[in-house]
């Protein structure tokens, strides 16, 4: 029983520096993925939402903005399996469209607040001093926002669109990360490995790029996932207020603000989309659950 | 003399803290200061109309002080703002201080109620699932929490209302009170469920209660998401300490331990996590209102919106986003006050 350890202790001292994408590849997730039920279900789910934003123009039975003003608020049935909204448009075919609309903004903003997040928390926690208060100040400051409301009047003065959503989301969704990159950078900045670089003649740029930054990146990743989930119903809410894409963009938040005033007589036309969200939402908050159990033994799963 | 140190310590953080929220305030001004006077490309325009003369456009420019320097209208803001001054609202042509003064009670009512219902259903829920660890009670509420904190609560609304205003009929429809109640009980609070009772209608007390369930539920369910996880988390915690071990051993019945252990260990934590939830309920509440036609601050700012009224939304930002940085600060005031633990700590 002991050789594996031993072994593992050799090859770790004689590597440089922990190697991320080995570690990645080696690591248990996959085997532990397979056990969770739940987790899996999210990580499938997220994946057909790939897949369905990708194909969009083979998937949608129809084209999503083709008005067929006969055969406006039908119900579902086997032509068209969402129903029809009150043009006449067919809804299974708007989702599938606006499923790029939903994707676009998660990973541009994951994409604008991941990068942002991880390097202001990794300075501040590397350097430490008056460099590490005065980000974390300004961390805590835009952390006390309301983040919600402040993207409604940011975009209520930059008129609405989709770009400008993004944007909006992303001005407050960076301090999250910036705080956990700090925390991890704290627990590594000291460590041997660290400290043997550092000997060795290792720069900062070359410490904080190679040694310590990669070290934050699972945790990182665990809170952009589920950061998804947040990120999604924010584009949702601001779909819905007439803040996001555009008429006659297929956006799922502004599909069931159309849909508000038929909701009695045509439930459909709101229901629809608003299972599109949700669907989309939860994958993330599983996935980024499962993620985090896998990666992150030290955090108890909650 | 170490009580001394110590209690010099926790004065000094809450200095600290008080700073940081001054601070936050004026970041939070500044902010707000330019999206409504620098980013909107002709706030003169909105207000004096495109097809406006010359002359009248530029006398609106100069009763807003937009030909002044940046610095000094920026002053001037800070000014006003200190005043209760928020500018008109181009909306109701009110004072938007008054504006917001008149909505503000609805919302801080649906908040409340809402942050009521969620700790009274969440944090048993959490502290089961924390019991019953592992088991498909705690499944069930984990799919249940994730579902809550995964739904547009805005979606989930207008199905509620489908539901149980369109087809069950056993809750009332949109806004707070049925038309033939309305402006019958004197304005004192401006939250008619308090108001009504301290009239002694209680006939209107019902009727704004069938009104105020279904919206402050749909809010409910969010907030308890969050706060049954956390409430199973602080407990799983909790449940792993030597003295509840030992509490075991010594054959102390489970609801005991809860009580008479877990609980007052977890209080703290439990009031700094229903203050967050306050505040994320406020913002919550600006889409819900939408739905439910809830006069509050949430439907007045998203009508501003619409209109391109920046004063307006300007100013309901600023009102969300002081309560909500209140709220912290006072979790945090809470928290260091009531839990001897911190007083070590620092």
């Amino acid at each position: 029983m002991s050789a594996p350890s031993m072994s593992h202790t050799t090859e770790g001292a004689l590597s440089k520096r922990p190697n991320i994408a080995m570690r990645f590849l080696r690591h248990p997730f996959w085997g532990n993925l397979a056990r969770e039920p739940l987790g899996l279900t999210g990580f499938i789910l997220i994946g057909l939402l790939v897949l369905v934003a990708l194909f969009a123009p083979l998937l949608a039975p129809y084209s999503p903005n083709r008005q067929v003003l006969s055969d406006a608020l039908s119900a579902p049935s086997a032509a068209h399996w969402a129903g029809t909204d009150e043009f006449g448009r067919d809804i299974l075919s708007r989702l599938i469209w606006g499923s790029r609309l939903t994707l676009r903004t998660v990973l541009s903003v994951s994409a604008i607040v991941g990068p942002i997040g991880l390097i202001i928390g990794v300075v501040a926690g590397y350097f430490g001093g008056w460099t590490d208060t005065i980000l974390m100040r300004i961390t805590d400051i835009v952390l006390s926002f309301p983040s919600l409301v402040l993207a409604l009047a940011f975009a209520a003065a930059i008129g609405p669109g989709l770009n400008t959503a993004i944007i909006a989301i992303s001005l407050t969704s960076w301090p999250p990360i910036a705080r956990l990159a700090r925390a991890e950078t704290l627990v590594v900045r000291n460590s041997d490995y660290v400290s043997a670089a550092r000997v060795y003649g290792a720069g900062h740029l070359r410490l904080i790029a190679l040694y310590v930054t990669p070290m934050c990146i699972p945790s990182v990743v665990v809170r952009l996932t589920l950061n998804m989930a947040v990120i999604t119903l924010t584009a949702a809410s601001l779909g819905f207020l007439g803040l996001g894409a555009q008429p006659p963009a297929p956006e799922w938040g502004a599909m069931i603000s159309a849909g508000r005033q038929y909701m009695i007589d045509y439930w459909w036309v709101a229901v629809m989309p608003g299972i599109a969200i949700l669907l989309t939402s939860l994958s993330f908050n599983i996935a980024g659950d499962a993620l985090r159990d896998i990666l992150d033994p030290r955090h108890d799963r909650s | 003399m170490a009580r001394s140190v110590m209690k010099s310590v926790a004065s000094m953080k809450l200095g600290q803290r008080v700073i940081q929220l001054l601070l936050s305030l004026l970041v939070l001004i500044a902010v707000t200061f330019v999206i409504g006077r620098v980013l909107p490309t002709d706030p003169v325009g909105t207000l004096v109309g495109e097809l406006a003369d010359p002359e009248a456009y530029a006398a609106m420019r100069a009763r807003l002080g937009l030909d002044q320097p940046v610095l000094v209208q920026f002053g001037h803001y800070v000014w006003n703002m200190l005043h209760g001054d928020l500018g008109v609202a181009a909306l109701t042509g009110n004072p938007v201080a008054e504006d917001l003064w008149r909505a503000f009670p609805a919302t801080l009512e649906l908040a409340t109620l809402a942050i009521v219902l969620s700790m009274l259903i969440g944090v048993p829920l959490g502290l089961t699932a924390a019991l019953r660890r592992d088991t498909w009670v705690d499944q069930t509420i984990r799919v249940i929490s994730l579902v809550g904190h995964s739904v547009p609560v805005f979606w989930l609304g207008m199905i509620g209302l489908l539901i149980f205003y369109a087809i069950l009929q056993v809750v009332g429809g949109p806004g707070r009170i049925d038309v033939y109640y309305e402006g019958i009980v004197p304005n004192v609070t401006g939250m008619i469920l308090v108001d009504s009772l301290l009239a002694g209608e209680t006939d209107i007390f019902r009727n704004a209660l069938t009104h105020i369930i279904l919206p402050a539920s749909m809010l409910a369910y969010a907030a308890m998401a969050y706060i049954t996880r956390m409430t199973r988390s602080f407990a799983l915690e909790q449940l792993s300490q030597d003295y509840v071990i030992a509490a075991r051993a010594k054959g102390v019945s489970p609801a005991k331990i809860l009580g008479r252990h877990i609980l007052p260990n977890i209080g703290v934590q439990l009031i700094t996590v229903a203050a967050i939830s306050y505040g994320s309920l406020l913002e919550g509440a600006v889409v819900t209102e939408v739905v439910f036609s809830w006069p509050g601050i949430g439907q007045y700012m998203t009508s501003a919106l619409l209109i391109g009224d920046i004063n307006a939304v300007v100013a309901a930002t600023i009102i969300i986003g002081v309560v909500f940085m209140l709220l912290n600060f006072l979790s945090d005031i809470a928290y260091t006050l009531l839990d001897p633990r911190t007083k070590e700590a620092a």
